[in-house]
């Protein structure tokens, strides 16, 4: 699955995306638990979890949203446009 | 006509009302909101805003549909810039257009109280103090609270 990662987040994991393998994962918390054990700068993107939110192909959604059939999930502070 | 374009470029708010408009003259009433970067010196030199690409197209036509369901438009339009952007420049146009006043204003406030909180957009600013990453307010997430009935 494509995995997504933008503003603070993508700086201090380091990339903007990446393939993950989520054979065995059920939701986007089950996700984030596999990431955070990926390095430092994934355990410091996901060290706030309030301040994490979650898209499942381009749709907002939550942590305990399934990801079973997702083509492409992202992790986002919250928005500042405007 | 319902559209949006995130864009890089800026945008030029005369032509885009009158695009807007030209095809329906039963449209009386065009209300429009113009962003800027605020900015100087000691504050805010320049910005970066980044954007979700995809996503962000399509938060900003859900948003215009839910405008739609609520006040009777007759069209209406989302601009939004990304990159780099220094203080003063144009920064997002809302433009509503209904038959009387009233639809027109509260569905540009509207769309832009919800742009604010659902829009995936992130503003990085950079200052005397070197860039750092612009925090949502709890004031435009009570802004858009306000609208639900």
């Amino acid at each position: 699955m494509d995995v997504l990662y933008f503003a603070w987040m993508r700086e201090r994991i380091g990339r903007s995306s990446e393939q993950v393998d989520t054979t065995g994962m059920t939701t986007a918390r089950d996700l984030v638990e596999y990431l955070k054990g990926q390095g430092r700068g994934y355990e410091l993107a996901f060290e706030k979890m309030h301040a994490v939110r979650v898209a499942i192909d381009q749709e907002v959604a939550t942590l305990d949203s399934p990801i079973g059939h997702a083509r492409e999930i992202a992790f986002f502070p919250p928005v500042t446009g405007g | 006509m319902f559209s949006v374009t995130v864009q890089s470029a800026d945008f030029d708010v005369a032509a885009e009302t009158k695009a807007l408009t030209i095809a329906n003259t039963q449209i009386g009433a065009v209300a429009s909101f113009i962003g800027l970067v605020r900015g100087s010196e000691d504050s805010v030199r320049s910005m970066e805003l980044e954007h979700y690409p995809g996503m962000t197209e399509r938060a900003l036509e859900a948003i215009l549909a839910q405008a739609q369901t609520r006040w009777p438009l007759d069209a209406a339009r989302i601009v939004h810039r990304f990159g780099r952007l220094e203080p003063g420049e144009q920064i997002v146009l809302v433009l509503t257009a209904s038959r009387h006043r009233e639809a027109a204003l509260e569905a540009c406030a509207f769309i832009m109280d919800y742009l604010k909180t659902q829009a995936p957009f992130w503003k990085k600013e950079d200052g005397p103090e070197g860039a750092r990453w612009v925090d949502a307010r709890e004031s435009d997430e009570s802004a858009t609270d306000r609208w639900s009935d």
